[in-house]
């Protein structure tokens, strides 16, 4: 078996993306993401700001001055801080994953996806000739994907009306003189470190390829299994992270393999990290790398940065402490998240206060669903709190289907949510029923208690767009929202690259007033992402939503998996200690991004054959001459199933004469 | 034949197969292995199910364990409720050890101690309880169970069931309390129970304790009503809870996997009935509701609140959408309302066309329908009324229908199966003339009533195809009446030829588990072969002649993945090896010493074919059945020398005779083609260098004969 890591990924918008090989003969993908956060190289449309005075119809000759202009300049290679104007004027290409494209499609016989981020690829994939790969993903995360993918084909429209029809032949900026004159910072991110990832840019797929890859995708719940081949039986357990996402497990006649995704020990909406079901596997693939970059530094604006110490030092003690104590040390496991996040999603909540009671308005381009959730259900209450009138809007060409689907979902939902859902408000104060009223009486006011008490919806965004508190528009221009205006006020919006959708037009219109604030997630390249906007006075606050996941915590996580072989990225070398004599029952190995790592094979050992009782009734034994060994003749169907061989009553030897056997004719020959 | 595969390995199967259609397993979703021409001409090749040792030479093969893999306790129903009757589902199945309650209701016909399952019956602890869905037959005995009894185990029911149970058992409990009747349990008993349920995921894999596995299907009925799976070892069985096999407004049709299966226990409320085509009855229930309302009449549907109503709703909606309707639809009980929203919250549990619209408009959005005040019983105009509870059994529904069945422009729907006992029942039954109100005035009952089966249970054609589908080993009746069920039964055990079981109350049913599994070990190198094709193409013309170059008969093809092996039982240690890894085996078990490894079969000719062929020569016996068959041999295989020893024939070492013994070993389980004629048998035995001309040697004797 051997592991490629083709990219490592970078943070929760580009997850990792490998291929296993030889997987019981298999390959399996793992993930197939698009790195969103190259589209900063380019520059959003309208170009300049400059140019919208002039109004549409200068648009492409402006262009044109545009290009020459910069040219010039870029010849002239004069050493000047990144201008907005060296960024790349064009419709926008979207980068895949490095290499994945030298990978013959036709060669990958499963795909199995973690979360919703790393299914945007995927149309890029499934609309390749000969791709036949069984694609594996949870239903939640499937359709979340779907309306992901059709958001960014809709704000992709806008580049296409604005460049007109796409040029045949590649986009001027992908010759090689043209990258040549990009600057530094801007070709590193076109062609990579090492120059090779050209390749990887592709114009987006269309939503014709999208139904076809959701055609092509089956669905799964948390828990069901899968059976791919009658070999691989492949189960997705919740990984906490987002709805729909999921850690997988791979279950082979010979070998057992866990695929550890970004996990989350407790999510605020999202369903808890279900880590039990990952136990007592021999191989576990840990892909997560993103608390790697929080551990470093510390950023001075996060209120959460400060770790209890308190904590770790327990949750150690329960590591190195009795194994079986598995209750103790998941209560520890999850109450640190818990606290982190709330504290965080507050800071987050306080500064937009501040702004808006400056007189600004905030701009949140959202990527977390699960945080656009919580922030769409904290900040109306703060806001009723202080009795400021500010209106929230999301605009998308999505948000009402997927704040929709968000509330019909208890089954991806954390349990808090789900308990809501549910009707168990009434435990408290039944007991204080008279009973003995009439039938009537006790019916009208019963019920009335009973909708009080139950029947909320999961989110409560639903109470505040019903309050009009909240709006959802489907688009900037639309109508509705041009006559509901009013500023200041608080607007989610795509997207987060900062180079499509409705978040352009608001930073240009409010890029100057310093009182408006711009929340950012980490993942993006602020000095690359907000060039086009300057000069900026607004303020920006960039913060990760993601609880850290400190080292102690995956460490003891890891060790509790209790894997045969533990695969980690080579970051994570010098960074989590496997020394402790008591706890290294198991080796370890490293990947490094691009390149290959052979997995040592499974031992050579038996494999179980069951033999259906049926079948072993007619065995005739025979005896051997020597005291206690028989032998029987074997026949049957020999079938794998399950990941199991099993012998079963099949066709037997009447149909071994050759002559009876039923001709078929063939063109063979 | 035109060769030999490599050795291969040694089970066998023989199956015809067309080149471009051949799996590498048995899994009915795999891609084609894309297999190099190369490989496909190394897979030519036969080989028979012709592998014998005859004892002094032969050591072992394969060596294999037989083991038990669970003591055969098999599955052990105990039925304590719902047998050979309708109402308080709750039957106690052991499986393997294992003890699971599947449902836990009351039955609403009785009010003394026959309302709840005899839980003194249950012997011993259980491991879990599952609900399969929020019918108060199915589920209302559980907070006594649970809170009374003391039952501490786990409880599953899916998400729907979950939310919605405590509304049906404080709606039974409310009007239990409006009639002044005790119940066993109280309202904190249900919500303490409530808290102790884990809610499951449709094809969610639960894995309690070590050996118990239980999953949920899809079941259509009502809003989260699940068919359960469950197995320890195995042993599995399915039981079905209530469940619908045709989509209707708002539920799919009940989905399942096709497992293999020990038991499948079956509701059979409609064991005789087939019943209309959904759209018919929906027709059928609409132009009456229509003719009434357009006459100025009042439409009652006594319906229980969750489930029916739902789908009435949605259907009595779109048709007053489409006649442009404005008589108003009143639902009487906020059971209902709280209902509609659960609806709402649970779209993925409805069928597939409400959710695929639930961004457009959730279709639990009702305009038309809208709540009820008992002030306008008696207001003027037509109206619709649902009102709960269903089968008219008390409350609201039958105070209502206490003021309008004296007027004959009025209409009593009732949309489903009535309990007997009830005045749903009487009435449907037309038995039903007079009614003493409260004051014992006595009451005409003059207005229409239509009894739909517009029931959520599937009738007995879909028990059929349910049955057929997952193809059991047993069956069981519950939910039932019984001569209905023992109609059922009987064309079950006909048309299936497996056993079926309908207990009353009380029964116990021991099932021997049949699908145990041998366990026993192979190399790797067993399992590799075992997972490539393995074909050969043999060309048999009708002249018999094996080696034919007549390209224009038919080409056979044949799957030989998994030939026949030995199976070994050495004092308890298991070992198993590749055909390759036979002569090292054979030295390390022989304690070095080298080995023979001889094969032999034993195949049947029939006689008729013989007597023809010795009857040209005019010989008789069987050796001069030899003679013809050297004389043909040495024909067909010039390059080889034929000697006839009299009493055998030998080529190399190959060595064919006639088989006077009945039970020799070498004979295959093989049916010789026509039972009247007898047959003679023919044994041979070679060494492994020889094998491509034995069974070519054997191939050609079974033909040319």
């Amino acid at each position: 078996m051997k592991l490629t890591c083709l990219s490592s990924g970078s943070g929760y918008q580009f997850p990792p993306c490998h291929i296993l090989e030889d997987v019981c003969g298999f390959r399996i993908l793992l993930d197939c993401p698009l790195d969103l956060s190259a589209l900063s190289v380019f520059s959003p449309v309208p170009p300049d700001n400059d140019f919208v005075s002039d109004g549409k119809a200068s648009y492409n000759s402006a262009r044109d001055c545009f290009a020459k202009e910069q040219e010039i300049q870029k010849r002239q290679k004069i050493e000047t801080p990144l201008h907005a104007k060296d960024l790349i004027h064009d419709e926008l290409w979207y980068k895949t994953v490095k290499n994945l494209h030298l990978w013959d499609p036709s060669s990958i016989d499963v795909v199995l996806i973690s979360s919703v981020m790393g299914m945007l690829g995927l149309p890029f994939l499934t609309r390749a000739e000969g791709f036949s790969a069984k694609i594996y993903v949870t239903d939640a995360a499937a359709r979340l994907a779907r309306l992901m993918m059709e958001d960014l084909i809709a704000m992709n429209m806008e580049y296409q009306y604005f460049y007109g029809p796409r040029e045949s032949g590649g986009p001027h900026w992908m010759r090689w003189e043209e990258l040549e004159l990009l600057r530094p910072e801007l070709k590193k991110v076109v062609v990579g470190k090492d120059g090779t990832e050209l390749g990887g840019w592709l114009p987006l797929y269309s939503s014709a390829d999208v139904m076809d890859c959701m055609r092509k995708v089956q669905t799964l719940k948390y828990a069901e299994t899968a059976c791919y081949n009658g070999t691989l039986v492949l189960q997705p357990f919740s990984s906490g992270s987002e709805i729909g996402s999921c850690n997988w497990t791979i279950d082979g006649p010979k070998r057992n393999i866990t695929w550890l995704s970004c996990s989350i020990f407790a999510s605020a909406h999202a369903m808890n990290f279900d880590y039990g079901a990952l136990r007592g596997r021999d191989l576990v693939l840990y892909s997560d790398k993103q608390f790697l970059p929080l551990m470093d530094e510390v950023q001075s604006n996060d209120a959460s940065s400060t770790i209890p110490s308190n904590d770790l030092s327990s949750l150690s003690r329960c590591c190195s402490a009795d194994k079986d104590d598995w209750k103790k040390l998941t209560e520890s496991l999850l109450s640190t998240d818990e606290i982190l996040e709330k504290e965080k999603m507050d800071f987050i909540c306080s500064c937009i206060l501040q702004s808006v009671q400056a007189g600004g308005s905030v701009v949140i381009p959202y990527n977390r669903l699960g945080i656009l959730l919580q922030l769409l259900e904290m900040i109306p209450v703060l806001l009723e709190s202080l009795a400021a009138d500010v209106p929230i809007y999301v605009i998308s060409s999505m948000a009402a289907e997927l704040l929709a689907f968000t509330n019909v979902i208890p089954e991806w939902a954390s349990k808090p949510r789900q308990e809501k859902a549910y009707l168990f408000g009434l435990s408290i104060p039944s007991s204080k029923f008279e009973l003995h009223f009439e039938v009537s009486k006790v019916s009208s006011s019963f019920w009335m208690f009973l909708q009080m008490f139950s029947g909320e919806p999961m989110f409560s965004h639903v109470d505040f767009v019903n309050k009009r508190k909240l709006h959802v528009f489907s688009a900037i221009h639309s109508p509705e929202l041009l006559t509901t205006w009013q500023e200041p006020c608080i607007i989610f919006a795509p997207h987060w690259s900062l180079r499509l959708g409705p978040v352009v037009h608001l930073l240009r219109r409010w890029s100057g007033d310093e009182n408006s604030l711009l929340i950012l997630e980490d993942g993006v390249d602020p000095d690359i992402a907000l060039l086009p906007f300057k000069p900026l006075e607004m303020k920006v606050l960039q913060c990760s939503f993601l609880p850290e996941r400190r080292l102690p915590k995956v460490d003891c996580m890891l060790k509790l998996l209790q894997p045969k072989i533990l695969v980690l990225p080579d970051d994570l070398k010098e960074k989590l200690d496997f020394s402790n004599p008591s706890l290294d029952s198991f080796s370890v190995l490293y990947y490094t991004e691009g390149e290959t790592l052979s997995l040592p094979s499974s031992p050579e050992g038996t494999l179980d054959l069951e033999i259906a009782s049926v079948l072993a009734e007619r065995f005739a034994w025979q005896n051997l001459g020597r005291q206690d060994v028989m032998y029987t003749r074997l026949e049957g169907e020999l079938v794998m199933e399950q990941g199991k061989f099993r012998l079963l009553p099949g066709i037997t030897s009447a149909d071994s004469h050759p002559s009876k056997n039923k001709e078929m004719k063939s063109d063979a020959g | 034949f035109l060769g030999i595969n490599d050795p291969g390995f040694l089970l066998s199967r023989h199956r015809p197969l067309a080149i471009s259609n051949c799996p590498t397993t048995s899994s009915d979703d795999l891609p084609l292995q894309p297999l190099a021409a190369g490989r496909w001409l190394r897979f030519l090749g036969k080989l028979l199910p012709v592998l014998r040792w005859p004892p002094q030479a032969c050591p072992f093969l394969l060596l294999v364990e037989i083991r038990q893999s669970a003591p055969a306790m098999g599955i052990e129903c105990l039925v304590l409720g719902a047998g050979q009757e309708i109402g308080k589902s709750c039957v106690i199945v052991t499986i393997n050890g294992m003890r699971i309650m599947f449902d836990c209701g009351m039955h609403l016909g009785h009010s003394d101690e026959e309302r709840y399952p005899d839980f003194s019956l249950i012997d011993g602890s259980l491991d879990c309880v599952v609900i399969t869905h929020f019918h108060l037959d199915h589920i209302g005995a559980l907070p006594y169970f649970t809170e009374v009894v003391g039952y501490n185990g786990p409880i599953y029911m899916t998400y729907p069931t979950k939310a919605l149970a405590p509304l049906m058992l404080e709606d039974f409990l409310r009007i239990s309390v409006g009639r002044g009747v005790e119940e066993k349990f109280t309202a904190e008993d249900i919500s303490a129970c409530m808290k102790k349920v884990t809610p499951i995921d449709l094809k969610q894999n639960i894995q309690v304790g070590k050996d118990l596995q239980i999953r949920a299907y899809y079941a259509g009925h009502v809003l989260g009503a699940a068919m359960v799976y469950a197995k320890v070892g195995d042993a599995s069985m399915v039981y079905t809870g209530d469940y619908n096999m045709t989509p209707d407004r708002h539920l799919g049709a009940a989905q399942i996997d096709p497992l293999e299966l020990d038991l499948v226990i079956t509701e059979s409320t409609y064991a005789t009935t087939v019943r209309d085509s959904k759209y018919a009855s929906e027709r059928k229930f609409l132009k009456a509701v229509h003719d009434c309302v357009v006459a100025g009449g009042k439409v009652l549907i006594p319906t229980f609140a969750l489930g029916r109503a739902q789908e009435l709703f949605i259907l009595l909606e779109d048709y007053w959408e489409r006649m442009n309707l404005k008589v108003p639809i009143y639902f009487s009980s906020g059971l209902t309302k709280q209902a509609n929203i659960y609806y709402k919250t649970l779209m993925s549990w409805t069928n597939k066309k409400i959710k695929d619209t639930i961004a457009l408009q959730n279709a639990f959005n009702l305009k038309h329908v809208v709540s009820f005040d008992r002030s306008q019983i008696n207001a003027p105009g037509p109206c619709v009324l649902f009102a709960s509870p269903g089968m008219l059994s008390g409350g609201l529904s039958l105070e209502v229908f206490k003021q309008w069945a004296p007027s004959e422009v009025n209409l009593v729907m009732l949309p489903g199966h009535c309990v007997a006992g009830t005045i749903g029942h009487k009435l449907a039954s037309g038995k039903l003339t007079k009614l003493y109100a409260d004051n014992n005035s006595q009451i005409e009952i003059r207005c229409k009533n239509v009894n739909l089966s517009f029931s959520a249970h599937t009738d007995s054609k879909g028990i059929m195809d349910l049955l057929k589908f997952l193809s059991p080993k047993h069956a069981m009746l519950v939910h039932g009446e019984k001569p209905r069920m023992s109609i059922l039964k009987k064309k079950i055990e006909s048309e299936m030829g497996i056993k079926c079981y309908d207990p009353p109350n009380g029964g116990l049913v021991k099932i021997p588990s049949a699908t145990v599994h041998v366990k026993a070990q192979t190399s790797d190198s067993f399992a590799k072969s075992c997972q490539s094709p393995n074909f050969s193409l043999s060309r048999c013309s009708t002249s018999g002649a094996v080696l034919s170059t007549d390209l224009a008969s038919p080409l056979t093809v044949t799957d030989d993945r998994v030939g026949e092996a030995i199976l070994f039982v050495d004092g308890g240690k298991a070992r198993g090896v590749h055909k390759d890894e036979l002569e090292l085996e054979l030295i390390v078990s022989g304690e070095g010493k080298p080995q023979v490894v001889l094969f032999g079969h034993c195949f049947p000719i029939r006689s008729k074919n013989l007597t023809n062929a010795t009857g040209r020569l005019g010989l008789s016996g069987s050796r001069s059945l030899l003679k013809v068959l050297a004389l043909e041999l040495s024909h067909l295989f010039p390059q080889v020398d034929v000697q006839n020893m009299g009493d055998f024939l030998q080529v190399g070492s190959f060595i064919l005779s006639v088989c006077t013994n009945a039970s020799c070993t070498r004979r295959s389980s093989e049916v010789p083609g026509d039972p009247s004629t007898t047959c003679t048998y023919f044994c041979c035995s070679w060494c492994m260098e020889d094998e491509k001309l034995a069974l070519a040697i054997i191939s050609s004797v079974r033909n040319s004969l």
